[in-house]
């Protein structure tokens, strides 16, 4: 190796060294926190590991419902639709061609970061009152079906752009249905990239606190992150030895589904998202 | 021509029943409330008080309290969030997160194994958690007297910094660069995975220095996926709302952003009307920096190649 | 869309799984069992809730009573309120602090106890111990929504020990500090900077953050002592420019700005109420200007800033007026009341039940039962402070001197624009005749430029 190629390697050897202790430094606290007897802001690992704190989050039954029923309910319900609405109409747009579709595709984007932003949080809670969906999960998923869909198709376009045209002229000339050739011919190779999809839906209504926030009324409905404010004190301070476990338990099942997704599929976006640019 | 093999491959009706789906959950929960928006943000309404159950329509008046550039730039302001809004947007996203993303996409083009792996496990980790856990612990990280960051900073000798309460807006731009880089850097990634090895080999040959590659290769073959993450990433940065969880845009209103003061006006004034208004002047800036940076694209695919 | 369907099933599933043959009444505050508010919590659910039910059993009526815990702030508490009576929803008794009343009122969210339950309301014996001004606490315009818990002072709260230590109080003397004016009051502060550097002196409420706890432990105790109120109840006006208000925004440069008697960071910061309460706590802040809630609650044995001394290291003394007699009503000593209680939800399936519910738990018993988890101040004339003789000495003491709030819907935006005049003063980032301007021209603003005096000259 010449002294150029030393200095690449040394340069490089710091720049993950830096990027890694960027993207980690801030959530040690998450992992450590929830251990200790008496979790302070200080991250250290406790000389006693403890598991009681856990136990206490156990016992709030409420607390357990918001995480192990509801948000995975209201998580589940959005990436499910998301994922298929979304697949299903990137798929038609890109085997159809209308006119000015990629301005309509970036309005509709453009709307979206509006309507899942506090912007539109009043209309969206007087229509749901006029629906009669207040308070049910039904009206969370809706809405977030709604605010997601738009960036789920833009993530989606290109994917399906990309899938060669051959395979599915192939299966219509030995006279499948269009819809078969959807599912049994474009499905299979889109998999990767509805995975990527799904995880992503999932993952922003699993954190989304806005909108159940606002839509949910009753707490047995709750999802986590509106129910983690429960471990305030009525003084308004969080009860640090709880919060941190309960936010540890919230986040494992987006790590889990990210590790599972990555080693399947590849979390990777696909094509590249151009975007307009043909 | 070619349109005719789109159509045989799904036929029109069957392309629509594909769409249905979408453009019903589109058109009631996305573009109905955007109009709602719109109608109310010349109203008064409110959810206490007398405008509680009369609300009356009061013209451009809620704009025009917004506008009022006497007193605009105030802490607590319109004005003031607004200069936030483009202070975190410009920092966090085109300075921060975009740049981030792509260079550590090129640097591990390349490359396979650990470090590639650890590396970009943990910047996705950073965008997928959720955001109420994450703030919780960004609020440990920044303490004055127990954070992370100031324990290593005085490893070099740097005394205590107060994040909070002196550099409130750096905080949360500093958070928002280690929460969204990771969409950049996998899209980055996935269109540097794109372009054909043939044009790497070309520029070896060549003996092309790394920037020069960078400019002549690698800068014209990405720029549609470089214009799609500052379009993505601008508008998702200006509503974000997460930050707000840390410093629940204090102290003094000096984190303010415009997503902040709608949800304050609205929600914790309970003002709906006004809040519409800011809603209204958001989506207007969003269209107007979407509109510009698609106008930046049209004018490069029809002249740049 | 069979996943649809899915979720219909079980969410219906879920809401016919709670339907059955006995009522059940819920109930809601701001309350958290082993918080600050924890004696409200262990009063309803371990007294009130188990006897309401026996009695309700006896009359061949099954009832389930629960309470569900809020935790947060009362902005929180508030917006949580007002979403769920706008769309019909919420628990059917509520937690409420009577200064929204006039608000919720006006935008028809919630209805006096009356229409609610029938004038058979007025049949409860318990309406003739709670005397008029106690029933205004809930009430607005002639009209009762509910029954509030009782009533509160304000005063300084000062730790004995650092008294003594920097010699304000001689040691083991069992003196008593009471300054007469507010110069006696800046003196002792500055006083205790020089000889305890690392003390904050003296701490009092500014600024948005504070919320509500601005506007009553800080601007209220302040403006009251140059004379003036926040509004004037003769006209019907709110003070906008008035040289008392400029005084009382002078004080606080003083304390904060020019002589950094108190900490305006401490003011300012996320969770600043909570920050105080652990300095003072901490013995690092000599004296701190709060409601009695802060003796009874805060300081209380079991809560999380609790002094386990208290009643040796903590002492309170009345908030003087600037000069004696300056003050309001030409009062020496200055002092509010504000007050919580429950109302009852006008959405509620069960009113008759409910009602009994809420009366049952202000009969004389079951308010003696709550007198014995936490003494204080009650709704209730025949119901006397026992057991804690620093909280009827604060009663005695200063319930002749007290004044409340103005019941009116516009008074939480004015509420919000005086704490945001404090702010602009306490951070340097106006002067006080700046801020009084800003605070005249928003008042014009809310309750329109009629409803304002703009005074120069005293």
């Amino acid at each position: 190796m010449d002294v150029k190629a030393i200095f690449y390697k040394i340069i490089f050897v710091i720049f993950v060294v830096l990027i890694t202790s960027f993207f980690l430094l801030p959530i040690l606290w998450l992992v450590a926190a929830p251990f200790s007897a008496q979790a302070t802001l200080r991250v250290t690992i406790p000389s006693v590991v403890t598991v009681k704190n856990f136990c206490a989050i156990f016992r709030n039954t409420f607390a357990v419902r918001a995480l192990f029923l509801n948000s995975i309910l209201i998580a589940g319900g959005t990436m499910f639709g998301v994922t298929l609405f979304a697949t299903l109409a990137a798929y038609a747009i890109s085997r159809l061609n209308i006119r000015g579709r990629d301005i309509f595709a970036y309005l509709l984007v453009l709307f979206s970061s509006v309507v899942t932003g506090t912007a539109a949080m009043v209309p969206v809670f007087l229509l749901l009152y006029y629906l009669k969906l207040i308070d049910s999960y039904l009206g969370v998923i809706f809405v977030l079906i709604g605010g997601l869909l738009p960036t789920g198709i833009f993530l989606m376009r290109d994917f399906v752009e990309s899938l060669p045209k051959s395979y599915e002229e192939s299966a219509l000339v030995s006279g499948a249905h269009p819809w078969q050739v959807f599912r049994d011919v474009a499905i299979p190779i889109l998999r990767p990239g509805m995975m990527v999809l799904a995880v992503w839906a999932f993952v922003q209504a699993w954190g989304d606190f806005l909108i159940p926030l606002i839509v949910i009324r009753s707490p047995s409905k709750m999802p986590a992150p509106v129910a983690i404010y429960s471990f305030y004190t009525e003084g308004g301070t969080p009860v640090l030895t709880l919060i941190s476990a309960y936010s540890l338990l919230y986040a494992i099942p987006v790590v889990i589904l990210y590790l599972l997704v990555n080693w399947r599929y590849g979390f990777r976006f696909f094509g590249g998202i151009k975007g307009g640019g043909k | 021509m070619k349109r005719r093999d789109y159509v045989s491959i799904l036929p029109r009706s069957v392309a629509f029943a594909f769409l249905a789906p979408a453009v019903l959950f589109l058109a009631t929960f996305l573009i109905f409330p955007v109009i709602w928006v719109l109608v109310i943000s010349f109203t008064n309404t409110a959810l206490t008080g007398p405008a509680g159950t009369s609300p009356s329509f009061v013209g451009v008046s809620n704009f025009s309290q917004l506008f009022n550039f006497a007193r605009w730039m105030r802490l607590g302001e319109f004005g003031n969030a607004l200069v936030n809004t483009v202070i975190f947007v410009l920092g966090s996203a085109l300075l921060g997160q975009v740049p981030l993303g792509l260079a550590i996409a090129m640097l591990f083009h390349k490359r396979r194994g650990l470090s590639r792996e650890l590396v970009f496990s943990l910047a996705t980790m950073a965008w997928i958690l959720p955001g109420v856990a994450v703030a919780f612990a960004w609020i440990a990280f920044l303490d004055k007297d127990f954070g992370n960051l100031n324990a290593i900073l005085s490893v070099f000798g740097i005394s205590k910094i107060d994040w909070y309460f002196d550099f409130p807006l750096y905080s949360i731009i500093l958070f928002n660069v280690w929460r969204g880089t990771a969409f950049s850097m996998l899209l980055f990634s996935a269109a540097l995975g794109n372009i054909p090895p043939s044009f790497w080999e070309t520029a070896d040959v060549i003996g092309a220095s790394a920037w020069q590659r960078f400019r002549d290769i690698i800068f014209p073959l990405i720029r549609p996926n470089l214009f799609t993450a500052l379009i993505l990433v601008t508008l998702w940065t200006f509503n974000v709302f997460t930050p707000y969880l840390i410093t629940g845009g204090g102290p003094l209103y000096r984190s303010e952003t415009v997503s902040m003061y709608t949800y304050r006006i609205a929600f914790k004034f309970l003002e709906f009307g006004r809040g519409a208004a800011v809603a209204v002047i958001m989506m207007s800036i969003n269209f107007i920096l979407a509109t510009i940076y698609l106008s930046l694209q049209r004018r490069r695919s029809l002249y740049g190649r | 869309m069979r996943w649809c369907w899915l979720v219909v099933m079980l969410v219906l599933g879920v809401g016919l799984s709670t339907v059955g043959e006995t009522i059940t009444l819920t109930v809601t505050a701001r309350a958290v069992r082993g918080g600050v508010n924890s004696a409200l919590v262990e009063w309803l659910e371990d007294r009130v809730f188990p006897a309401f039910v026996e009695w309700m059993r006896s009359q061949g009526k099954d009832v389930i009573v629960n309470f569900i815990q809020f935790g947060g702030s009362d902005e929180a508490l508030k917006q949580q309120y007002a979403l769920d009576l706008k769309v019909g929803r919420g628990a059917d008794i509520l937690g409420f602090d009577g200064f929204w009343i006039p608000e919720f009122d006006a935008a028809g969210l919630i209805k006096p106890l009356e229409e609610i339950v029938g004038s058979q309301v007025w049949d409860w014996d318990g309406w003739s111990y709670i005397p008029q001004g106690m029933r205004e606490i809930l009430g607005y315009r002639g009209k009762v929504y509910g029954l509030p818990i009782g009533t509160d002072v304000r005063v300084i709260f000062y730790r004995c020990d650092l008294f003594e230590k920097a010699g304000v109080i001689p040691a083991g003397s069992g003196l008593r500090w009471q300054p007469r004016s507010w110069e006696e009051l800046l003196n002792t502060a500055r006083y205790i900077k020089k000889v305890l550097p690392d003390v904050i002196p003296l701490q009092i409420n500014a600024g948005t953050e504070m919320g509500e706890a601005t506007t009553m432990q800080g601007w209220f105790m302040v403006l009251l002592g140059t004379g003036i109120h926040m509004y004037d109840f003769e006209t019907g006006k709110w003070y906008g420019m008035h040289p008392g208000i400029l005084e009382a925004l002078n004080f606080y440069k003083t304390v904060y700005v020019d002589e950094r008697l108190g900490d305006a960071r401490l003011q300012l910061i996320p969770g600043a109420r909570a920050r105080t309460f652990e300095l003072f706590r901490d013995g690092k802040i000599a004296m701190l200007v709060e409601g009695d809630w802060f003796w009874r609650s805060v300081l209380a044995p079991g809560s999380e800033w609790a002094i386990p001394n208290r009643n040796e290291v903590v002492d309170w003394a009345m908030m003087p007026a600037k000069e004696p007699g300056a003050g309001y009503r030409g009062q020496n000593f200055v002092t509010i009341s504000g007050g919580t209680g429950f109302i009852l939800n006008p959405n509620t399936a069960h009113p008759q039940e409910a009602w009994a519910l809420l009366s049952f738990a202000f009969s004389w018993e079951m308010q003696m039962e709550f007198q014995k988890i936490q003494p204080r101040i009650r709704s209730r004339v025949d119901v006397p402070v026992i057991g804690d003789p620093v909280m009827s000495e604060m009663a005695k003491a200063l319930l002749p001197y007290t004044t409340v709030r103005p019941m009116l819907p516009g008074y939480p935006k004015i509420s919000y624009q005086a704490q945001l005049m404090t702010e602009r003063v306490v951070s340097g980032q106006m002067s006080p005749e700046e801020a009084m301007a800003e605070y005249a021209e928003a008042l014009k603003s809310i309750v329109g430029p009629e409803s304002v005096i703009v005074l120069q000259e005293k």
